[in-house]
């Protein structure tokens, strides 16, 4: 049981962002990917999304056996188990997020049955104080007006109510202070499970402090080109990824 | 001439129809004759029939309004419309006496359901008359008046005379002419000094005949001190011929008096909707119009208040739905006519598929005033490339101690927030309905609360029939 991405090729417009891909997320594992900016890294979060402006060129990806590409609609992917963080987040005006989250959880529900509205209330506020959002922001149009950091928090309280099987975290620690940090670690932690992979991208070395990664890969131009144990994360940050490219040139 | 082709959106709730047989028939076209037989069957007195005969003239008379309206107003052919159908002109005061093939079609609609839960009265309107009429015994008591215009004009004369025609002369516009012609059904209500109706009055139309043209004639008095609500909801079978559909609503809110009207507009989208609603309001009385058009084919309604006395307020919350083939044109009118009056207006529409909204307004504050203050708000939200918005403000603000204001923004729903919203596990089609009705949701929150639930399931029908 994985999430296993092999030979992923996708283009946006004629140009080719992600370029033969593999990655492969044994259920239970949190992955890392970290990467320069521009190597392709929130492409790949949305491609497998299903984001409409990607075109998907060759390879696959697998969500526990289940072909990704075989399902259309990026509700579909999402309804099979599939939740992604965004680094940057959309604001949905006027709707509240307690409708939206509702919205999401009925939409997971069978034809006639409805979502019981005292419970869902209550799991809503039990996420929320976890990770510290005032209950105030239940009547908040979803991201609007809404700070870096407040979007992240945000992304995460959704990923908490949704119960994925396989969660992609995109630059979740963008925008955060070191206390928000914290308590986003905490709530995506608390989430760690034998039922649950995790892939987190991030910048910084500094987010895997406190999500321990069982295994960091490092991007370079649409390709995983490095993989190892966390140490490699302090190495890429110490020493930068130069000395990845040069490594990764001479090995070809 | 432009033609549309069919337009077909799910508008399950108010499509269907039962075969009724017509006890009186005034048979297809207008003329002389139509408005005798329709004077005849009402037993109208002599001065209506003057009057009728007057507005037929005036309406004969005057062109369509093409030159700045829809050219879709070509395509309605007056020689092909039923001007009067009904099974008599005495509505019951017991559902139990409503005929069977009537009754069942407003059971359908939930209409004596909703009268039991929580209304202070109704009037089921079928085809040109009111199938039935009642209002709670409590509300009777206080003196309050709520019956249909024929039986307004025979039984209080002395009120209904007096203010008749007076917010809206027959020949301010066409279809004003029309309906003072051969209008029938509509509500009368007079509501005595100081009293406050605490729960709403209920007018449903039904139209249920093909090639039917609807034409209630309502008005309303609030006497001084006194709070009123009114509410009004239309359905209509989809037939593949048009129907038109054409109101005169006249409010008058005496000395410190409160009238609030709320419209449900959802006729099939066979309907030409052709509506003057028009309110006086006297010194320190308050006018306001909660529209929401969702159906028709094409919707021209601009309800107005004339603040003719001192602090004065006015105000119309309008929200517009135009689905595929639809065109609403809607808006608002303010004349300030008395010094320190205030008006409000809020407009919210939704153009899809080729839907059309339009926004016409017009506010007015004579030189001589001081202390008026106008505020309008229009917002058109647009979901699909093709889908249309206008808008004609036309604000005349003269004297220096006046003050308005005027804001308008045109959005779309992106597809990048789509994506967002389908990335949760919401579908396409509800995470459209889901940005309309946040876009919309301030406003439906000033309707009751039984209408706001019914709001949110009428736009969310209409979002499912025309996405993805
Ligand atoms: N909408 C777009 N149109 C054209 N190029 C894009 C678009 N979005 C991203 N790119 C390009 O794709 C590459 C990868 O971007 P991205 O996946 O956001 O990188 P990362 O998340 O690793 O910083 C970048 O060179 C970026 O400029
Ligand atoms: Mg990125």
């Amino acid at each position: 049981m994985s999430l296993k991405i092999e030979n992923l090729h996708a283009n946006i417009g004629v140009r080719e962002i992600l370029k033969g891909l593999n990655l492969e997320i044994p259920k239970g594992q949190v992955h890392a990917i970290m990467g320069k900016n521009g190597s392709g890294k929130s492409t790949l979060a949305k491609v497998m999304a299903g984001h409409p402006d990607y075109e998907v060129t060759g390879g696959s990806v697998s969500l526990d056996g289940l072909n990704l590409f075989d399902m259309e609609e990026p509700d579909q992917r999402s309804r099979a188990g599939l939740f992604v963080a965004f680094q940057y987040p959309m604001e949905i005006p006027g709707v509240t997020i307690a409708n939206f989250i509702r919205a999401a959880l009925q939409a997971r529900l069978p034809e006639g049955e409805e979502l019981d509205a005292v419970e869902y209330y209550g799991e809503l506020y039990k996420k929320m104080d976890a990770l510290k959002i005032d209950r105030s922001f239940t009547s908040r149009a979803v991201n609007e007006g809404f700070s870096g950091g407040e979007k992240k928090r945000c992304e995460v309280l959704q990923m908490a109510m949704l119960n994925p099987v396989y969660a992609v975290l995109d630059e979740t620690d963008s925008g955060l202070d070191i206390d928000a940090l914290r308590i986003v670690s905490e709530g995506v932690n608390a989430m760690r499970s034998p039922e649950r992979g995790f892939l987190v991208i991030t910048h910084y070395q500094r987010l895997l402090e406190y999500i321990v990664p069982d295994v960091v890969h490092v991007m370079v131009d649409g390709r995983i080109v490095m993989s190892g144990d966390k140490t490699l994360a302090h190495k890429l940050e110490a020493e930068g990824y130069d000395w990845v490219e040069k490594e990764t040139l001479t090995n070809a | 001439m432009e033609t549309k082709p069919d337009i077909n959106i799910d508008r399950s709730i108010g499509d269907f129809h039962y075969d009724v047989d017509y006890e009186f028939d005034a048979g297809t076209g207008l003329t002389e004759k139509t408005i005798d037989y329709i004077c005849d069957v009402k037993k109208d007195p002599e001065w209506i029939r003057e009057f009728r005969k007057e507005a037929l003239r005036k309406f004969n008379s005057m062109p369509m309004p093409t030159h700045w309206a829809s050219h879709d107003l070509e395509n309605i052919v007056f020689d092909n419309i039923r001007y009067y159908l009904s099974q008599g002109t005495q509505p019951k005061r017991s559902w139990d006496d409503v005929p069977e093939d009537v009754k069942r079609t407003f059971e359908r609609l939930g209409i004596p359901e909703q009268e039991r839960k929580f209304l202070a009265g109704v009037e089921a309107q079928f085809d040109s008359e009111a199938a039935y009429s009642n209002i709670k015994a409590a509300v009777g008591e206080q003196g309050v008046i709520f019956v249909g215009s024929t039986e307004g004009l025979q039984k209080h004369p002395e009120i209904f005379k007096k203010w008749f025609g007076k917010v809206i002369p027959t020949g301010d516009n066409k279809f004003s002419a029309l309906n003072s012609a051969v209008f029938s059904g509509g509500s009368f209500i007079y509501i005595p000094p100081g009293v406050k109706v605490k729960h709403p009055l209920q007018a449903y139309f039904r139209i249920n005949a093909e090639n039917f043209g609807q034409f209630e004639r309502t008005l309303i008095i609030a006497d001084e001190g006194s709070e009123v609500m009114y509410m009004e909801g239309c359905t209509a079978p989809k037939f593949e011929t048009s129907t038109l559909h054409s109101a005169v609503v006249e409010l008058v809110a005496l000395k410190g008096a409160k009238i609030q009207y709320i419209t449900v507009q959802n006729w099939s989208a066979n309907v030409f909707n052709l509506v003057t609603k028009r309110g006086l309001a006297h010194e320190e009385a308050e006018i306001k119009w909660i529209d929401c058009n969702i159906g028709s084919r094409l919707t021209m309604k601009y309800p107005g208040v004339i603040m003719k006395g001192r602090k004065a307020r006015g105000e119309v919350i309008s929200i517009a739905l135009a689905g595929d083939g639809q065109h609403q044109d809607t808006g608002a009118k303010m004349i300030h006519a008395a010094d320190e009056t205030t008006s409000n207006i809020v407009s919210k529409s939704i153009s899809l598929g080729s839907g059309r909204s339009t926004y016409r307004g017009l506010v007015q504050v004579g030189r001589h005033l001081k202390g008026c203050k106008n505020n309008t708000e229009c917002d058109a939200l647009l979901i699909n490339t093709d889908s249309r918005t206008d808008t004609y403000p036309a604000i005349t603000v003269r004297g220096k101690e006046n003050a308005c204001q005027h804001e308008a923004s045109v959005s779309k729903i992106s597809a990048e927030q789509i994506f967002y919203m389908q990335q949760r596990g919401i579908t396409e089609a509800a995470a459209v309905s889901l940005a309309v009705n946040g876009f919309v949701n301030d406003l439906v929150q000033q309707f009751p609360m039984e209408y706001s639930v019914e709001l949110k399931r009428l736009i969310d029908l209409e979002m499912e029939g025309s996405v993805g």
